[in-house]
């Protein structure tokens, strides 16, 4: 087995009781399975195919502390945060470290029978239902699912029931920190009942801290027929965060679901998609941009696929990479032999700042079918030096000019977002970020007092 | 206010400006004439300022100060404009934020309060009179799918927003149509001034029969090998370019 698992194996076996006792029964459960697996695994190395950048070996070498006896932090950051994004107007809800939190009327927003629960508390009150759908979408053989199984005690439930449209959207602030090193572990499983409608925003943060940081995260969604569900992902960590994050879809019938995955500060993050179409009919519009700069590196994998026929695919990523960042993006779009009338539409364009910064790129199709318009296309490079001399015979100095150049690089993503406020914002956040202002706390405008700290 | 001396310059080691001479006064219209490839184009990049051009030799100087040793966003600020043959596209700016940022990047340089929201709209809406902009163009990128008519007219836009002391239009009737010319031209003559200059680059003489320039010069090979009043370019209509390698003893 290898080395650097070895730490979450021995944890696990020598708190296993402790573990099991503050969670719930379907989630222990699987916990067993997952120790199998780990057992035998081999973590891929950086180069291997699909894990281009990342290097998993030395990033789970470290070590962090596992909150088993989930201690809380001192202060309940969901008690007084507030979110000050003009125009944004959510049903609020908080994951600390793995602990859910909710203000006074998060629930109040939301129509009756809309489900935003702990996934522990769920699993205990309606372990039937919830063990329909924990684990049964994500693939344990994945190093983020099978060690997120192993040492999950909560995270995230959410269930739109059927013919409900949720006008406001879902914001689950996810905060990661605490006074030692610490690895949260977060599962979070969103079920789209039939002709359902809801939209999620998830803002992914850490308090700043020299700590080094770990939020490892499998989220599993299901869409079922009829359904429509947005889940943008945005993260805005810090330099010492690591985020291994794996995403599960499984679309039915006439599902259309929307993803955008956004890491606009970080240190270093591995963003997985795993998508199927698992019925004719549906779309999936699949959206991410990274800014990485100094030595960050952001890692996206994207598998979609096209298992039945009459599915359409829109997907694009886009990068900008800097000083000594690496990105990467591997996606693949695979259309199996009985999915005619597919269509999907691939595309990765990337920018690239300085000579040392590299961008990993691979774009692929793979098809079994004739009847089909797929395409795939990657473009990596430098701003246009005939853009930037246009700016400046108008005025804007070079900085400003490149600045402008980036931000609008990005735009094409960000017009992708269909919350109402959530665009200008990021936007902001954007210009912000390239004008090297760190995002993260003050530009969250909680009123939190851990972000104080 | 423009004086360039001997000017030489290239690009990617070829040289292509062989020894300009040129001076432009407040209140004149110069129009610069000349088969392709002879450095119409390469002049106006190089007094604007790009910085693929690399200066070789001679000097520029702009109301006395050395032009060739501003970047081209004081060149601009200064009052050095130049509209392109090709304007380029920008897509996800926006022609408002961009616009917004070039005047309020020209306010900065002079010590001035950016420019309030009412006004910088008031002054938008002047200018795109100017040139009947579309009022739709102006919520799009910068020239993204704009029309050639449309881009050229852009360009007049910007000038007439940047009010610079002298234009150099490089081929701005070229993907004209004869309407499209007539309203840059228009907009062309509405900002003049006794105060501004124009350089007009052109290819045909077509353009100098809406924009009428008191010099025409002839450029040829990196020089400017003739320069006399408006006739010269009726002149050069009626016998082509060949007349003036004949007469400069190449066949």
């Amino acid at each position: 087995m290898e080395n650097s698992l070895r730490q979450y194996i021995d944890l696990y076996h020598a708190n296993r009781d402790e573990l099991d006792a503050r969670s719930a029964p379907v989630i222990n459960t699987l916990r067993p399975q997952a120790v199998r697996v780990l057992e035998e695994m081999t973590l891929p190395r950086p180069g291997a195919d699909d894990y281009e950048v990342i290097d998993l070996p030395s990033i789970l070498g470290h070590d962090y502390g596992v909150n088993i006896r989930r201690v809380p932090l001192s202060v309940n950051p969901a008690e007084s945060f507030h979110c000050g994004v003009p125009r944004m107007s959510t049903a609020l809800f908080m994951l600390v470290n793995d602990r859910f939190g909710r203000t006074p009327d998060s629930l109040s927003a939301l129509p009756e029978g809309v489900e935003v629960e702990s996934l522990a508390v769920m699993a205990r009150k309606r372990p039937e239902v919830v063990a329909d759908y924990y684990g049964r979408l994500a693939v344990m053989e994945n190093p983020i699912v099978a060690l997120s199984t192993l040492l999950a005690q909560d995270g995230l439930w959410i269930r739109i029931p059927k013919g409900v449209k949720v006008e406001r959207p879902i914001q689950l602030v996810e905060i990661l920190g605490g006074a030692d090193n610490l690895m949260a572990v977060r599962r979070v499983v969103i079920v789209a009942e039939e002709q359902s409608d809801a939209r999620l925003l998830i803002c992914d943060h850490t308090i700043p801290s020299a700590r080094d940081m770990m939020a490892l995260q499998t989220i599993e969604i299901y869409a079922e027929a009829g359904a429509r569900f947005e889940i943008y992902d945005l993260e805005e960590s810090a330099e010492t965060t690591r985020r291994l994050s794996s995403l599960w879809l499984r679309q039915e019938k006439d599902s259309h679901v929307l993803i955008n995955g956004m890491t606009i500060y970080n240190g270093v993050t591995r963003n997985e998609y795993h998508t199927r179409f698992a019925a004719p009919g549906s779309s999936l519009r699949l959206f991410g941009m990274g800014i990485a700069d100094k030595d960050r590196l952001v890692d996206t994998y994207s598998r979609v696929d096209h298992d039945y026929g009459h599915c359409h695919t829109e997907e694009l990523f886009k990068f900008s990479v800097d000083d000594l960042a690496r990105c990467a993006f591997t996606g693949l779009v695979k259309v199996a032999a009985g999915a005619e009338k597919t269509e999907a539409y691939q595309s990765n364009r990337n920018l690239i700042g300085s000579d040392a910064a590299r961008m990993f790129s691979k774009p692929q199709l793979e098809i079994y079918n004739d009847d089909v318009k797929c395409s795939h296309g990657s473009a990596t490079g430098r701003l246009d030096e005939m853009q930037l001399f246009y700016m400046r015979t108008r005025g804007l100095d070079e900085e400003t000019a490149r600045l402008l150049l980036k931000q609008a690089f990005m735009a094409d993503v960000i017009d992708k977002v269909e919350i109402p406020g959530l665009r200008e914002r990021l936007t902001h956040m954007v210009e912000r970020r390239f004008a090297g202002e760190s995002a993260g706390c003050h530009d969250c405008n909680s009123e939190c007092p851990t972000f104080r700290n | 206010m423009l004086k360039v001396t001997n000017l030489h310059a290239e690009i990617n080691g070829k040289e292509i400006l062989k020894g300009i001479n040129l001076e432009v006064k407040p209140g004149e219209v110069h129009a610069i004439m000349g088969p392709n490839g002879s450095g119409k184009s390469t002049l106006s990049m190089v007094l604007a300022g790009n910085p693929a051009y690399k200066v070789t030799g001679g000097s520029a100087e702009f109301y006395g100060k050395d032009l060739l040793a501003m970047p081209p966003e004081v060149r601009s600020h200064e009052g050095v404009f130049l509209g392109f043959q090709y304007p380029v596209e920008i897509p996800g700016v926006s022609m408002m934020n961009f616009m917004r940022a070039a005047v309020n990047a020209r306010r900065e340089y002079f010590g001035e309060p950016p420019m309030g929201a009412a006004d910088f709209l008031k002054l938008m809406r002047e200018k795109r009179a100017v040139v009947e902009l579309d009022t739709k163009l102006a919520s799009r990128s910068v020239n993204e799918g704009f029309s050639g008519g449309e881009k050229k007219r852009n360009e007049i836009f910007q000038m007439a927003v940047l009010e610079p002391r002298l234009s150099i239009l490089d081929e701005t009737d070229s993907g004209l149509d004869i309407d499209a010319l007539r309203i840059v031209a228009e907009g062309v003559n509405k900002l003049k001034t006794a105060d501004n200059a124009t350089i007009v680059i052109t290819h045909y003489q077509r353009l100098l029969d809406y924009i009428k320039p008191d010099i025409v010069h002839i450029l040829y090979k990196g020089r400017i090998v003739k320069t006399a009043g408006p006739e010269l370019a009726l002149e050069l209509e009626e016998r082509g370019y060949d007349w003036i390698k004949k007469e400069l003893g190449e066949e």
